[in-house]
């Protein structure tokens, strides 16, 4: 069995690639052969020793779906690959565009509806979790400078500013949120979320669901160390049934087909949980799941095959992660070949 | 009389060190704040407390009394107990 995976940027903003490689190995029963897909010659994933059986650069989907499929279809005729996961939100919509026509030359992949994946997009959230009874913070949606001086009417400074699909800032004032809201729309494009500030602590949920409404599992973690990018470095597994009903309530709703990760904050005010965000794919931190011992990773491979999953019930409290920075040393010859021949 | 009580899920180690599983917390206690916590586990009062640790330790009564309704009131405000 052959499976490629994407995101293998294992950098200081780190993709979910590796990580889902290694739950995948955690795995007693995985006896497949890995092949890895990058955006990039220098992603480190793929200098990375018995990572990967193979590597191979591929399009990004911005550049044109026809010149991803040919890239898929020329890597097919050589690797006959089983299953596919994709693990960054950038790609998410390109792949689920081409799942019929990569069905048809026999990759499998467990992927969201579109519907799903614009239920939770940035700008969706806010209605989704009124209409179930989530507890979400309040936002209002921006397409001009001139809208936020709206701001006050709506909420007390300071507020989020948010891009539609990355980057954040808290601002404290008019000035602040014009700066915040070109840094982003610049980079971004519009709409922009202006987003109810709330103090409190930052729970994350990993989660996994089988696109009929059921949680195969879900794992939640408290971020222990976070750098200067707001990544988790470090992390620890928690256990509020509270929490955990949540997740399961949203992939409930959404009948959600994939791995996720939801990201919460409990208002020290009021002690109450707020769902942030809806991540359409397994965090970068998925690899304390299995260790935890909930292998969401290796149970989506599963339902991509077809095959059926048992639910998971309970994981391990306690469990750590903590990230390290490796070098990695290689030949100019690597580099010259995945550059030239966009395969290695 | 006043009797507070652990919840449940919080364990702590012989070293002293405190772990609260539903928000990923942890904390420190040092030889006696360990004996006083342990003893809140087991129920017991604050006049029960003092007079074990005046077993061990030279201290007027109403001191400790004192020191102890600090350090719960301590423990309170970290949700590591709840008083009946």
């Amino acid at each position: 069995m052959k499976i490629a995976i994407t995101g293998l940027n294992a950098t200081d903003n780190p993709g979910p690639g590796v990580p889902v490689i290694r739950s995948l190995r955690h795995s007693k029963e995985f006896d497949g052969e890995i092949i890895g897909f990058i955006y990039d010659v220098l992603e480190p994933g793929i200098y990375m020793e018995n990572l990967t059986r193979k590597n191979y650069l591929i399009p990004y989907p911005s550049s044109g779906l026809e010149n991803l499929y040919e890239r898929l279809a020329y890597i097919q005729q050589q690797e006959k690959i089983d299953v596919i996961i994709p693990t960054l939100d950038s790609e998410l919509f390109g792949f689920v565009k081409l799942e019929d026509k990569l069905k048809e030359l026999g990759i499998k992949m467990f992927l969201p509806s579109f519907e799903q994946l614009n239920i939770r997009a940035k700008d969706k959230l806010f209605d989704f979790c009124t209409d179930n009874n989530i507890y979400v913070p309040k936002n209002i949606l921006v397409s001009s400078v001139l809208d936020l001086h709206k701001i006050p009417e709506e909420f007390d400074y300071p507020v989020v500013v948010k891009g539609i699909f990355y980057d954040a800032y808290i601002v404290n004032n008019l000035e602040e949120a014009k700066t915040a809201f070109l840094k982003i729309s610049s980079k971004w494009g519009l709409p922009i979320i202006v987003q109810e500030f709330l103090k409190g602590d930052e729970f994350n949920v990993v989660a996994l669901g089988d696109g009929t409404g059921m949680t195969v599992g879900a794992v939640a973690m408290r971020k222990l160390y976070i750098t200067d990018k707001g990544k988790g470095w470090a992390g620890i597994t928690i256990f509020d049934n509270n929490l955990i009903e949540i997740s399961k309530k949203v992939i409930e709703s959404i009948k959600w087909r994939s791995g996720m990760e939801l990201e919460f904050i409990k208002s020290s005010e009021t002690g109450q949980y707020y769902l942030l965000e809806i991540n359409p794919r397994f965090p970068a931190w998925v690899y304390l799941a299995p260790n935890a011992g909930q292998n969401l990773p290796y149970a989506l491979l599963q339902l991509a095959l077809g095959k059926k999953v048992e639910q998971f019930d309970k994981y391990n409290v306690g469990t750590i992660f903590v990230r390290s920075s490796w070098d990695l040393f290689t030949d100019i010859s690597v580099l010259e070949k995945i550059t030239t021949k966009g395969e290695i | 009389m006043k009797t507070f009580i652990v919840p449940e899920n919080i364990a702590i180690s012989d070293s002293g060190f405190i772990f609260l599983p539903s928000t990923g917390e942890t904390f420190t206690l040092n030889e006696l704040g360990k004996q006083i916590f342990k003893l809140l586990q087991a129920k017991k009062t604050i006049e029960e407390i003092s007079s074990e640790i005046l077993k061990e330790y030279d201290i007027d009564t109403l001191t400790l009394e004192r020191d102890i309704e600090d350090f719960i009131l301590r423990l309170k405000s970290l949700n590591l107990v709840t008083q009946v």
